[in-house]
């Protein structure tokens, strides 16, 4: 494998595990704007505990995660009282704030950026992003994900039906968190390099956009939509300065064509149909 | 030395009034956040500097720039809006952020990544009223935004297209009984839109005397955040918000330092938002999409 192509794949686990830090809350129907936001508070937590307090890669990660998780339950009490549109902006909101208040604090180097000492090889990437999918796609043959679908269809009934709404959208809200510390985390270790301007709005939008692009029906969508969007601009590379105008064309048409999404629970019926007449056949 | 900062927050906020008038159409009446605004923001500006350096005159230019932002909402109200009103409530938005980057990519690959400067159309356009400067292109922009959202309120609620497009604010399958061309309605929602953005792009580039192809992101952002702070889908809350934000701005900078800014402009936001969602004048939502 060339530089070129495990640069390209290391990319591609970055955007793969943020897009299941999106998926996760979305799944209950929440919106995440900010969850680069998440992954800052990862990345720089992680890196100050290598950094500073030299704690190993395989404890300060995790920590990262961990510290994202705890902000998301403490902003998501207040959060989640709101819904809809207001909650994604209120994410939106808070995306900005973390960024900008990392970008303020001279302990992690401030605008200047924090180096990193500690680096993460490629296969470590390879494989928490390995886990990451492994554990989602874990959490979807259970109860808990058909609990948020059900949230996620009709908020009112699944309250009367009995599940405790609040504490399974907090749940959904800060595991989706907790993936994007890690996610944040890795990526310092591996860059050996955190700068707060690099978790922007833009970086959640984006992530956003992977998922819905993707399909936020079935768990493979955000895999999907993440491969696409980081191989398709590769591909694109012909096109020179105007592969992103091509690739943005490419979105508008998709979306056009197929607004619920590349991967639907009817394309994998289909698929499985498909395969089971070939098997069928001698 | 403060009545400076005053002033020049508010010429600032009338910028971001705007846009945020057209985030709020967007969303009070089709519950769409529409993510392509910052685009046409920067189609005001942009076309408005690439017509003036190929010669046109300044209101031909400004015309043209008017009239390519309303040709582009038409294609967003097309490809992005129709297509997917009865799916998923969050797909506009992403078939919307598709034309954001295509506005952006597209104007980057014409004129380079680079601030471009934007000729000032009268040399010193400036008022001095004591120590005070007053931009006379900040005045149009104040004068202009207010204007526009006088007008715009009064023809919401006053004449028979106004009173559509609140019914289609209500509920769009009432409306669509009562006999509403909804189909035709609604690209002309987002010709408005996308004619209050372009201007307020212009305004920008008059004031600031500059363009780039990423000019709209920032102010997009600011234009979202003063629709939330004076209440989703209320013209008269965007301008209130507009002009707070466009003050905290300015205050932050000059009280807190360059760097407070996001922290001083989002935290407030997200305090409003979980104090009071509605925001300052709105009503909590009936129904809601997204």
């Amino acid at each position: 494998m060339s530089g070129y192509q495990l640069g390209l794949l290391v990319i591609l686990c970055f955007n793969v595990i943020a897009a299941y830090a999106v998926y996760l809350p979305l799944a209950a129907g929440q919106l995440n704007l900010g969850i680069a936001g998440f992954m800052a508070m990862g990345a720089y937590t992680a890196a100050y505990l290598t950094n500073e307090m030299g704690w190993s890669l395989g404890a300060a990660i995790p920590a990262g995660g961990a510290a994202a998780g705890v902000l998301a339950l403490v902003v998501a009490i207040p959060i989640l009282r709101i819904h809809g549109i207001y909650l994604a902006l209120a994410t939106f909101a808070l995306g900005q704030v973390i960024s900008a208040v990392f970008l303020n604090l001279e302990v992690v180097g401030a605008a200047a950026g924090y180096q990193v000492i500690a680096y993460a090889q490629p296969a470590v990437v390879i494989c928490v992003t390995a886990a990451v999918v492994l554990f989602v796609f874990v959490l979807s043959r259970t109860r808990f994900a058909l609990y948020l679908t059900a949230i996620k269809n009709d908020t009112v009934v699944s309250d009367l039906l009995g599940l405790n709404v609040r504490a399974l959208q907090v749940a959904a809200f800060a595991i989706g968190a907790v993936i994007a510390g890690i996610g944040g985390g890795l990526y310092g270790h591996h860059f050996s390099f955190v700068e707060a301007q690099h978790f922007s709005v833009t970086l959640s939008v984006y992530t956003v956009l992977y998922v819905l692009l993707g399909g936020t029906q079935t768990v493979w969508g955000p895999l999907v939509g993440a491969a696409f969007f980081t191989l398709i601009p590769e591909l694109l590379r012909a096109g020179g300065g105007w592969r992103y105008a091509l690739f943005a064309l490419f979105i508008i048409g998709f979306m056009a064509w197929r607004p619920q999404g590349l991967v639907t629970p009817a394309l994998g019926r289909a698929l499985t149909r498909m395969g089971r007449t070939r098997e069928v056949r001698p | 030395m403060i009545a400076q900062q005053i002033i020049n927050g508010v010429m600032l906020g009338a910028i971001y009034v705007l846009v945020g008038v057209s985030f709020t159409l967007a969303i009070g009446i089709l519950n769409f956040l529409n993510f392509s605004i910052p685009g046409l923001f920067m189609v005001g500006g942009m076309v408005t500097w690439v017509l003036l350096k190929g010669g046109w005159h300044w209101s031909l230019a400004m015309g043209g720039a008017l009239f390519t932002a309303a040709l582009i909402a038409l294609l967003v109200e097309r490809l992005a809006y129709r297509r997917s009103r009865n799916s998923d409530p969050e797909v506009p938005l992403v078939s919307s952020l598709g034309f954001l980057v295509l506005l952006e990519n597209l104007a980057l690959v014409t004129v380079g990544s680079d601030q471009q400067a934007f000729p000032a159309l009268i040399a010193d356009f400036n008022l001095r009223i004591g120590s005070l400067v007053i931009g006379t292109a900040q005045i149009i922009s104040l004068v202009v935004a207010l204007a526009l959202v006088i007008w715009l309120s009064v023809m919401l609620h006053r004449t028979s297209f106004g009173r559509q497009i609140r019914s289609v604010a209500e509920s769009r399958d009432t409306a669509i009984l009562l006999g509403i061309d909804v189909d035709k309605l609604i690209p002309q929602i987002f010709v408005f839109s996308a004619l209050f953005t372009a201007l307020g792009g212009i305004l920008f580039a008059l004031t600031y005397l500059q363009v780039s192809p990423f000019m709209g992101e920032g102010v997009g952002f600011k234009g979202i955040a003063a629709m939330i702070v004076g209440g989703m889908g209320n013209v008269w809350g965007a301008v209130i918000g507009g002009l707070l934000i466009g003050l905290a701005e300015v205050l932050s900078i000059r009280f807190l330092g360059a760097d407070m800014v996001n922290i001083a402009v989002y935290g407030l936001l997200l305090a409003l938002l979980i104090v009071r969602p509605q925001g300052l004048l709105g009503r909590p939502p009936a129904r809601e999409k997204l």
